[in-house]
């Protein structure tokens, strides 16, 4: 994976964090590339949350360096990362049920002309966004976000985080709360997102949704890197297992099953 | 995820991204207009409908039991008593839109009436418009002070702003003594709320307003149709210009009338459109700026705007200054109104009508919900309970348990709406 000129969209060199005595991240090497689903798996405590709040400015790592288009830079603040071009689409969606649609796509970065709202091109600009992820089954983009099921929810915080120019979009359990329906369209959203030419950083729990959309999948155990490879040279069961050893045990793969359906 | 799909789903590969919506036609019929506004009512969404219908029960109940109800010298008379009312909720309004409360408000305003009459009187002597200045910026500064508080030591809105209710009640009774009234012998500070608008002038006055807002509205409305954008069809347009326009004659025509008994009497009380200037002021300000949105996106979810970058202290902060901004214009109208300010003035009853006014004219108490035209139509219905029981000659004690129970129903509605938001 590391023959290709072009530097990759984000690489992590011997990332750690600590809180105090624990050691969330230890020395974390991962690369990321634009135009790929990278599936972040893990068991609680593996250190995801950690690993994703580092990137996204919200965490300051101990050490480690992190290359952007292969440049070092250093990510202090939310508003760094957005400025590379990383949002981040939290488990809670943080959208304000009150507001239409349009609001919340544009909340804290209104166009204004003459100091009034200009709703007109935010309005257009909103609907062409969705458009382009195939978004199409809202009844209005004027509707309050209150009125959505949680798919059109999960879709309308994806449109609001690539809106901006996005190079990188992080996404925290999108399918946790969805029913099937919903599911595969927010996956098919993410698999949208990568042809578009973005990174994504899917965190996930549900390895079925990790098979059916992910490139690559890394696997975190107790703060480190246990494995990061192309999804087609896994199983389920690797995962699994990688997830709750850190290691493959080749020899028992059958007994390894009670482990897990996770 | 097909649920609320009316129009089939197109398929991925047509979908280009171009400008407009992507599912509703942007040539919507008056039809479908009609039921999308439907659709807002009943869930709520709209907000004013419970409150104008309920006008329209009181109306008739009242009218049926004393037939000056509706006369023109009593509807003028209601709008005038009810202006204060008016005025504190819409400062109420910016408190309730943030999920706050301001409960000082009352006695802000009874602090901006006696600053501006004693700035006034004939030992100071200064001139009108500066004494009502330096009386707004006072009730502006309280507001900004106690939202000051509240943001930055992080204290709940509840306790400081009653805190300030006690601490300004006691500086008015400080400045006027005990049982003291200070008289206010300024025209034009008494014509405030007791002058009215020459007739000719009244007419003038409300043609351009109709007209402005006509052009903005035929304005912007045509813009959105002419791009593409999801618009009311031009019927509809024309209906809500029609609509203004008939109120505006409405109300000039039951204000010129003649409503003297000795002598005649006849105009628009300046104190209306007082009224309606902060309400448009207001509007402008909460549903046009970006100012406005972060109020209703805090309100909502603090924690999303947080996000979103928005600086909570200084929005909320802002929402409290502006809050004791209208304070003191409805404290000035008070003490207009009296010409004179007196220990009388109740300022805990007042701010609880108008949290009253706000919530009833559909302002939710749980944020994020409500307009400043809220607070001016419930204003209106406790005007209209309070003059109407007294038109009855019914006591003050069942004014308060009538009104009581109004707001009972105004709560309630606003609960059951929010569940239907939810569900």
């Amino acid at each position: 994976m590391q023959n290709s000129p072009v530097p990759p969209l984000l690489r992590l060199e011997g990332l750690s964090k600590s809180f105090g005595p624990v050691h969330a991240l230890s020395d974390v090497d991962l690369t990321i590339r634009a135009g790929e689903v990278t599936a972040l798996c893990g068991d609680n405590g593996a250190g995801k949350s950690v690993l994703i709040k580092c990137i996204s400015g919200i965490f300051t790592p101990d050490a480690g360096t992190l290359y952007w288009n292969g440049k070092p830079e250093s990510i202090s603040t939310p508003k760094d990362a957005n400025e590379l071009g990383i949002q981040t689409v939290y488990q809670d969606l943080a959208l304000a049920d009150n507001l239409d649609i349009v609001q919340n796509m544009f909340l804290g970065r209104e166009l204004t002309r003459h100091l009034a709202l200009d709703e007109d091109s935010m309005e257009r600009q909103a609907a062409a966004t969705l458009a382009s992820l195939s978004v199409t089954t809202v009844r209005s983009i004027r509707q309050p976000v209150a009125s959505l099921s949680g798919g059109q929810r999960q879709a309308v915080a994806v449109a609001k985080a690539v809106m901006w120019n996005s190079k990188l979009v992080i996404m925290d359990e999108p399918t946790a709360a969805l029913g099937v329906a919903q599911t595969a369209m927010v996956l098919k959203l993410v698999t949208q997102l990568a042809s578009r030419g973005l990174a994504v950083i899917l965190i996930s729990h549900n390895l079925n949704d990790v098979f059916s959309v992910a490139n690559s999948i890394a696997v975190l155990y107790l703060g480190t890197l246990a494995a990061h490879e192309p999804a087609s040279s896994l199983t389920r069961q690797k995962v699994v297992e990688l997830m709750t050893a850190g290691t493959l045990h080749h020899g028992i793969p059958q007994e390894e099953r009670d482990h897990g359906s996770a | 995820m097909a649920v609320h799909s009316t129009t089939p789903r197109t398929p991925e590969h047509e979908v280009a991204p171009q400008p407009g919506n992507p599912t509703s036609p942007a040539d919507a019929t008056f039809g479908s207009y009609a039921h999308d506004t439907w659709r807002k009512i009943i869930t709520g969404e709209s907000g004013v409908l419970p409150v104008v219908v309920g006008l329209i029960v009181i109306g008739i109940l009242f009218q049926t039991a004393n037939n000056n109800f509706l006369s023109p010298g009593n509807i003028v008379n209601l709008l005038v008593q009810g202006s204060v009312f008016m005025l504190l909720a819409m400062g109420e309004v910016f408190a309730l839109l943030l999920g706050e409360i301001d409960l000082s408000i009352g006695f802000v305003a009874g602090i901006s009436g006696i600053i501006a009459a004693e700035l006034v009187k004939g030992t100071i002597g200064w001139p009108v418009w500066l004494a009502l200045l330096i009386a707004l910026l006072a009730a502006t500064a309280i507001g900004a002070i106690q939202g000051t508080i509240i943001t930055r030591l992080g204290l709940p809105s509840f306790v400081v702003t009653l805190a300030g209710l006690l601490a300004w009640q006691g500086v008015m009774l400080m400045i006027l003594g005990n049982g003291g009234t200070l008289p206010i012998n300024n025209a034009f500070f008494n014509g405030i709320a007791n002058a009215s608008i020459p007739p000719l002038w009244g007419w003038l006055i409300m043609g351009i307003a109709v007209a402005l807002y006509a052009l903005l509205i035929w304005s912007r409305e045509h813009r959105r149709r002419s791009s593409g954008l999801v618009a009311p069809p031009s019927s509809i347009t024309w209906l809500k210009i029609a609509g203004i326009a008939a109120a505006g004659i409405a109300l000039l025509l039951i204000a010129n009338a003649n409503r003297g008994i000795l002598f005649p009497i006849e105009g628009l009380p300046w104190v209306v459109l007082l009224v309606l200037g902060v309400l448009a002021l207001w509007s402008v300000l909460l549903g046009r700026t970006a100012y406005g949105r972060y109020v209703y996106a805090v309100g909502g979810n603090a924690e999303a705007a947080r996000r979103a970058g928005i600086g909570l202290a200084n929005i909320r902060t802002i929402a409290f200054a502006c809050s004791g901004f209208t304070a003191g214009i409805a404290g000035i109208v008070y003490a207009s109104r009296l010409q004179s300010v007196s220990t009388n003035l109740d300022g805990g009853q007042l701010v609880l009508y108008a949290v009253a006014a706000a919530v009833i004219g559909g302002t939710s108490l749980f944020g994020g919900h409500g307009k400043a035209l809220h607070a001016v139509l419930g204003g209106i219905v406790i005007a209209a309970i309070y003059n109407g029981m007294g038109l009855l000659g019914l006591s003050a004690a069942l004014q308060y348990v009538v009104t009581a129970l109004v707001l009972l129903a105004a709560v309630t509605v606003d609960s059951l709406a929010r569940r239907g938001r939810a569900a």
